[in-house]
């Protein structure tokens, strides 16, 4: 009960955000209409992915202070639920944005990130396959995590002064706070952020757990 | 610490000069890249724009670049490699094979603008600044793809993994380098790139560091 309380904490808040996110009320507004409920959906996703990226960098580089085959299969466990979240980012985004601005992809400056970012994850999960020896697996894919996370964060700068982007509080488009007069969307939002995050936190954990039975079965055998 | 790094770089141009086939292959390969390309536009004179001749030089230089870099770890025995290791200081050695993958680069680069620009028109207006996009450029591709030849070498199928490592990564670079040369190709007041080139020099300094940093561990497995 103590160690569990993430999950019904992402329990609890991703039914108060279902419930609430597709029967509470939300600010008219011209293209937005009903659509803009996604917001509890996708936004989040972008949150979640980051929060297990940079846990999984985190955990490269503890790996490489101190080489524990612990802190490999975290960063690798954390990586992939990262893709996860981007991968679901990039489907509800391609959604909402048929709908809204009329394409299922444009050449904007968060979607150019998006799938970069997701271009270097999956090299790195191929670059981990790549290996036969455990050791040297671990230690080169955690300089490629760190080496690649270093050059991204300078796209992610440079990116926006290249394109406008047409993302609510991007090149003059307003963002949602001011609309949210009442403060309805902000309620349901903020516990969105948490309880994806946490959802991501239990899936990643479920899935170390799985990792180290399977490891002990191996042993056994 | 520099005498070593000296060292290093005379080793490397020897073993280049010694065996010329490599140098040869690589300084053919762009020759015919470009060939390959005039032939496939079918160019009569100034048929195509500025936009499209800027960019296609950068992705054949990219494309060089690669083929001539991912070599750099392979290229010597493993045994050699141990007695290196032995010798020398991994940091000694990765800032040697950057700085003498840049010579290889810049060579390499020259001669293809100069192929380039005979066979496909030189629409260029303002040559210094051309000239500075391809030194940073030689430089910036160097140390990056230097780090990534290191990762790849590493695992089976290196070369495949070069190319997915590396593309992800230079994104930053390759969108700075095209917007310095797009400016230089228009004639446009120098003062306008003067931000690109200093991001450009910011994104080396990052690899360059980071390079050092991670090296020692790639090093040593």
């Amino acid at each position: 009960m103590k160690n569990n309380w993430y999950k019904f904490l992402a329990v609890g808040l991703l039914y108060y955000v279902l419930i609430w996110g597709f029967l509470g009320r939300i600010p008219r507004q011209p293209v937005l209409h009903e659509t803009a409920r996604n917001l509890y959906f996708h936004v989040p996703m972008w949150f979640g992915m980051f929060t297990m990226l940079s846990v999984s960098v985190w955990n490269s580089i503890k790996y490489l202070r101190s080489p524990q085959t612990l802190f490999d299969t975290k960063a690798a466990e954390y990586a992939s639920t990262g893709i996860l979240f981007g991968i679901v980012g990039i489907a509800t985004g391609s959604i909402w944005a048929r709908y809204t601005w009329g394409a299922w992809w444009t050449n904007d400056v968060k979607l150019n990130g998006a799938a970069i970012g997701l271009l270097i994850y999956f090299a790195y999960i191929i670059l981990r396959g790549s290996f036969n020896d455990e050791q040297q697996r671990a230690r080169i894919s955690a300089i490629y995590n760190i080496f690649a996370v270093a050059l991204l964060i300078p796209l992610l700068i440079i990116l926006p002064r290249m394109t406008d982007s047409l993302h609510p509080g991007n090149g003059g488009n307003p963002g949602f706070k001011p609309m949210d007069t009442e403060h309805t969307m902000r309620i349901i939002f903020y516990p969105a952020c948490i309880g994806w995050i946490c959802l991501g936190y239990w899936i990643t954990n479920l899935r170390l757990r799985l990792k180290n039975l399977e490891q002990i079965h191996q042993e056994n055998n | 610490m520099l005498k070593e790094i000296k060292a290093l770089i005379d080793k490397e141009i020897k073993l280049e000069l010694r065996q010329k086939y490599a140098l040869n292959g690589m300084l053919l390969y762009i020759v015919s890249t470009v060939y390959v390309c005039y032939l496939s536009f079918r160019l009569k004179s100034n048929q195509i724009d500025k936009l499209t001749w800027n960019t296609l030089f950068w992705i054949i230089l990219l494309f060089t670049a690669m083929n001539a870099i991912a070599k750099s770890f392979t290229q010597e025995r493993f045994g050699r490699l141990l007695y290196y290791y032995t010798l020398a200081s991994p940091v000694g050695i990765i800032l040697s094979k950057i700085i003498y993958n840049t010579i290889l680069m810049l060579v390499l680069s020259l001669v293809g603008f100069g192929v380039y620009a005979v066979v496909m028109g030189n629409p260029v207006e303002d040559m210094g600044i051309y000239l500075l996009s391809l030194v940073l450029g030689a430089v910036g591709f160097s140390s990056t793809l230097t780090m990534v030849a290191g990762i790849a070498s590493k695992a089976e199928n290196s070369a495949t993994l070069m190319a997915i490592l590396s593309f992800p990564i230079i994104i930053p670079m390759l969108l700075m380098l095209l917007k310095i040369s797009k400016n230089a190709l228009d004639g446009l007041d120098r003062g306008s790139s003067l931000d690109e080139i200093l991001t450009l020099l910011a994104i080396d300094g990052i690899v360059l560091v980071l390079s050092v940093i991670l090296f020692p561990y790639l090093w040593r497995s």
